[in-house]
């Protein structure tokens, strides 16, 4: 599988129908990155609900098709979820996520971009958080 | 095929082995000839022969296998030389286009260029002809100034005479944009800046290898560029710079073979080009550059040209009609072999992973030129770039690339 084949109809979907992509007016935690390989940029936002969850997230970024509906799909996939979740996440729980395409080394920085961004956002807030309960 | 009078395409393409490569079971299309080019058999082969037959150190060894060494290496110097039109010493051997204007940058700027001097570029060059000026001028106070572009990607003459007029101590410009293709006319360039006072650099990375370059009808005093753009190995390129203003500049690098005479408090200079080639040189890749030339000289390189602006003009006929396609840049007469575009709402890194698929190799990205994509007002450019051995039925290949990343998106 290569070329085309990476390009699934899942993929296309929220590359052209992104879901949760926005900005949060009132939000706890922003992170941002780019890929200066391809010029790809993502922020993601999040609001924190009772017991850490995740209550609303939303990403707004621009860049190819593997990024934008990666990120995309990784917001449907948090929204709900503690923000100890994030910390597992893995790049395989990506790659299953965007239907296992075959992507070479230099595409699979576009597909982790938005988790990249995700778990410095969540770090950076539990990291945070953990100093100030210390105080 | 391409069908040429003047360039042996069969021939030529024989040449290359890697041409015979296939991709996913398709026959390599490349073209990312900006980026570097493929090497012709008799590049390769003159690789193997001087580390098989006669390797040794140059200048040095008075024995036979040195003698040979630095024959073979002085002897793609003159090659290099006449390739340019200029005198064998006025040709320094560097890694590349990016070493030489560094070269340029610590020799002559971090001696003669002052706080409030003047350094101008234009908004068309690749980083390497940007921020070893940025950090020349962050070093010493001076000030860096860009000449901005029309909206065919032409330099605005205007702007360029308003900068000139302030003085500069140095003019720095590419003969032709990597990401563009827009020629540029270095000789009127040079001759305006060259009246105001200032020295003049050319970038030559993608002119060069493309074009025919005579440094005496240009007028500059720098110019640079890389041999592997050019057939030639990679980790090799030339500066050529004016003898008179070489013997002025101090030393770029410290160590053997740049010395005359060592003392233990200071240190006598070789002449030049030797000042500048400190330490054991890039023998080999400098002779496979020689060959190279040769080979492009064979062919010679008006004929270069003549069949890049066929392809260019076949190339914008057909991708012109693939609906979404976006070109930048100027018209054929203006322009390199290079053409930048976008396809509808398809990022280039997709569309370059669906080309690659078909076998295609192009270019995608910002392609080492970002504040000329934030000019464009683009976050990246796909980018075909072409040379000796393309053929007609690459440009059809790329179309029908094009139109089957179009299908892929739904478009």
């Amino acid at each position: 599988m290569s070329g085309a084949d990476i390009y699934k109809e899942l993929i296309l979907d929220y590359y052209r129908n992104p879901r949760n992509f926005g900005k949060l007016e009132d939000r706890d935690i922003e992170a941002h990155d780019t890929n200066p390989l391809c010029g790809d940029e993502i922020t993601m936002q999040i609001k924190v609900g009772e017991g850490n969850k995740i209550e609303q997230i939303r990403y707004s970024g621009r860049g190819c098709a593997i990024s934008q509906a990666s990120s995309s799909m990784l917001t449907e996939l948090a929204k709900g979820k503690p923000l100890e979740w994030v910390k597992q996440l893995s790049k395989e729980d990506i790659l299953n996520m965007l239907g296992n395409p075959e992507l070479g080394p230099s595409r699979i920085k576009c597909a982790l971009l938005g988790m990249k961004v995700l778990k410095s956002g969540v770090y950076g807030y539990l990291g945070a958080k953990l100093e100030d309960d210390s105080d | 095929m391409l069908e040429s009078r003047t360039l042996e395409l069969e021939k030529v393409r024989a040449d290359f082995p890697i041409l015979k490569r296939l991709i996913r079971g398709k026959r390599l299309v490349y073209l990312d000839n900006a980026a570097t080019t493929q090497k012709p058999k008799q590049v390769i082969d003159s690789l193997v022969d001087y580390y098989s037959r006669y390797n040794s150190n140059v200048h040095r060894s008075v024995h036979r296998l040195g003698e040979e060494a630095t024959e073979a290496y002085e002897g793609a110097r003159g090659k290099a030389a006449r390739f340019i039109g200029c005198k064998p010493e006025e040709v320094v051997f560097t890694r590349g286009t990016t070493e030489a204007i560094n070269l340029v940058r610590f020799a002559w700027g971090e001696a003669s260029i002052k706080r409030g001097d003047l350094v101008v570029t234009t908004l068309m060059e690749h980083h390497s002809n940007i921020v070893p000026w940025q950090l020349l001028a962050k070093r010493t106070g001076a000030k860096l100034k860009f000449v901005g572009l029309n909206a065919d990607g032409t330099l605005k003459m205007d702007e360029f005479e308003k900068l000139i007029g302030e003085s500069p101590a140095l003019f720095a410009v590419t003969q032709c944009s990597n990401v563009l293709g827009t020629i540029n006319d270095v000789a009127k360039l040079c001759s305006v800046a060259r009246r105001a006072g200032a020295l003049t650099l050319i970038d030559a990375a993608q002119s060069v290898p493309h074009m025919p370059v005579d440094v005496a009808e240009v007028g500059c005093d720098f110019l640079a560029f890389s041999g592997h753009k050019m057939l030639g190995p990679t980790g090799i390129g030339v500066l050529f710079g004016r003898k008179a203003l070489l013997e002025l500049m101090e030393p770029f690098q410290g160590g053997g073979e740049m010395i005359r005479e060592v003392f233990l408090d200071h240190a006598t200079w070789n002449d030049v080009p030797f000042k500048f080639e400190a330490g054991t040189v890039n023998i080999a890749d400098a002779i496979g550059l020689g060959v190279a030339m040769d080979y492009l000289s064979a062919i010679g390189m008006e004929k270069v040209r003549e069949h890049e602006v066929k392809l260019l003009k076949y190339a914008f006929e057909v991708l012109s009609r693939v609906k979404g396609f976006v070109l930048y840049g100027p018209g054929v007469e203006k322009r390199g072999g290079i053409i930048a575009f976008n396809l509808a709402d398809i990022h280039p890194h997709d569309l370059a992973t669906i080309l690659d698929g078909e076998g295609i190799a192009i270019r995608s990205g910002h392609h080492c030129a970002q504040p000329l994509a934030h000019w464009l007002d683009v976050a990246a450019t796909s980018r075909a770039s072409f040379y000796i051995y393309n053929s007609y039925d690459d440009v059809d290949r790329l179309e029908a690339g094009l139109q089957k990343a179009r299908s892929v998106f739904r478009l």
